[in-house]
């Protein structure tokens, strides 16, 4: 059911070191590397944005604790490119590759700047809203992806088995659970749910504390 | 056979990263070159895409909009009914922004924006996502010890204040809209602007009128 990345509410953690404002600069020049590499590559289309994060926490959990941010992104996109059948294990064993021309769907240079500025929304037509703001609703328990065991949910499991309140309604959106797996975009109604710190977590620091979590309507029913 | 010698590339079949060298600066050179060799990735593209994140996008965009909120109630208002649209016609648009809702602190209540699942952060407003917003102490507390989290950024609420944390689950980006310091009625927009950090615009900091 869980996975190594849904952390939400741990124990355990360090302190949260600050660091200067402004645009934040780059560790390492690998991890700036790392980043263009994956988004230059997530440019082929080959994947969903969904897919990609499954890929992440589908890293071993031993892999995912031990591995910098960027190590994640490099690991999880060198295993989408296998999956998707764009690069070979034979290649990245070699670490490298025979020259070939240019792929049909190769992000170039000058179409980066459109392609980062338009994005890609993730609303759809889809089916009415079941909820409305003010409504309370309960979430799914335990956590878990309906649709393929072990699949991809943007359910936490801290807010699992919750009674909340929609606060925003944001109309249907692709739904990450199908999506991450090939299993079509579904959308689904897509709401903001808040809920009381102290119901999800026994106590709060300060009785008035919220959570809220963007959720899709199959994770809810009414409460 | 067995191949678990510590930092030797071994065969998984789940996992074929684990075919490429362990050390983290080599595996990316390995990748680049493969990737660039069979043409999947131009480039000239990875650099236009850091000169975009290292030179170009970044929190003074979201200050921007920030200062805005603060001085022209009409734009206020669009930023409620439609933030996305709203910051579009400020010429601010983009992946990781597609879908954008601003959050008003109030002198009830403070808003905190983390993601406890990944790091899903507005970049077209706020750029790439400092370290901190990443780690896995953020991503952790965030949510259950907001204070003791904010406490570290040196950050301490008044009395009474209710939080409410933002946990980005899904494609809607967070944008905190944190109170305009008194004794700033006399700035212009641009002044405005330089008081609101990136920090301000996640929740774990609040902007300071200039002495």
């Amino acid at each position: 059911m869980s996975r190594i990345h849904d952390m939400g509410g741990r124990y355990g953690d360090g302190p949260v070191v600050p660091e200067p404002q402004g645009i934040a600069p780059f560790a390492e020049d690998w991890h700036r590397r790392a980043l263009a590499l994956t988004l230059a590559a997530g440019g082929l289309g080959a994947w969903t944005i969904d897919a990609a994060r499954h890929a992440r926490e589908s890293l071993r959990p031993t892999d995912y604790a031990r591995f910098s941010y960027y190590e994640k992104w490099i690991a999880a996109l060198a295993d989408l490119l296998v999956d998707k059948r764009l690069v070979s294990r034979d290649e990245l064993a070699a670490g490298k590759a025979e020259p070939a021309p240019p792929h049909d769907r190769q992000l170039r240079a000058g179409a980066v700047a459109g392609v980062l500025a338009r994005g890609s929304p993730y609303t759809r037509p889809g089916p009415a809203p079941a909820f409305a703001p003010g409504d309370r609703v309960r979430t799914r328990l335990p956590a878990r992806n309906a649709h393929l065991p072990g699949g991809h949910t943007r359910l936490p499991g801290y807010a699992a088995g919750h009674v909340g309140t929609v606060i925003l309604g944001h109309g249907a959106h692709v739904l990450p659970d199908t999506n991450a797996h090939g299993l079509g975009e579904q959308p689904e109604p897509l709401y903001t749910v808040a809920f009381a710190a102290a119901d999800l977590w026994g106590t709060a620091e300060h009785p008035g504390d919220e959570v809220t979590l963007d959720l899709w309507q199959s994770y809810l029913e009414p409460a | 056979m067995l191949s678990h010698h510590a930092g030797m590339p071994h065969d998984d079949p789940d996992h074929p990263h684990s075919l490429l060298p362990s050390d983290p600066a080599l595996r990316v050179k390995a990748l680049e070159s493969i990737l660039t060799a069979k043409g999947l990735v131009d480039p000239a593209a990875l650099d236009a895409i850091l000169e975009t994140y290292e030179r170009k996008v970044g929190p003074h965009l979201g200050a921007r909009v920030v200062a805005r909120a603060w001085s022209d109630p009409g734009f206020r208002a669009a930023l409620r009914a439609d933030a996305t649209q709203a910051i579009a016609t400020m010429g601010i648009s983009g992946r990781q922004g597609e879908h954008i809702v601003a959050v008003e602190n109030t002198p009830e209540t403070h808003n905190m924006v983390v993601c406890t699942l990944c790091s899903c952060y507005p970049w077209p407003l706020l750029g790439i996502p400092p370290a901190w917003y990443k780690s896995d102490a953020y991503r952790a507390r965030a949510v259950r010890e907001p204070r003791k989290v904010l406490a570290e950024f040196g950050l301490t609420l008044p009395e009474g204040h209710k939080v409410r944390v933002w946990d980005s689950t899904a494609e809607v980006r967070y944008l905190v809209i944190p109170m305009r310091p008194d004794g700033t009625e006399e700035l212009g927009d641009e002044e405005l602007a330089a008081l609101v950090t990136r920090d301000c615009m996640i929740g774990t900091g609040l902007p300071e009128a200039p002495r």
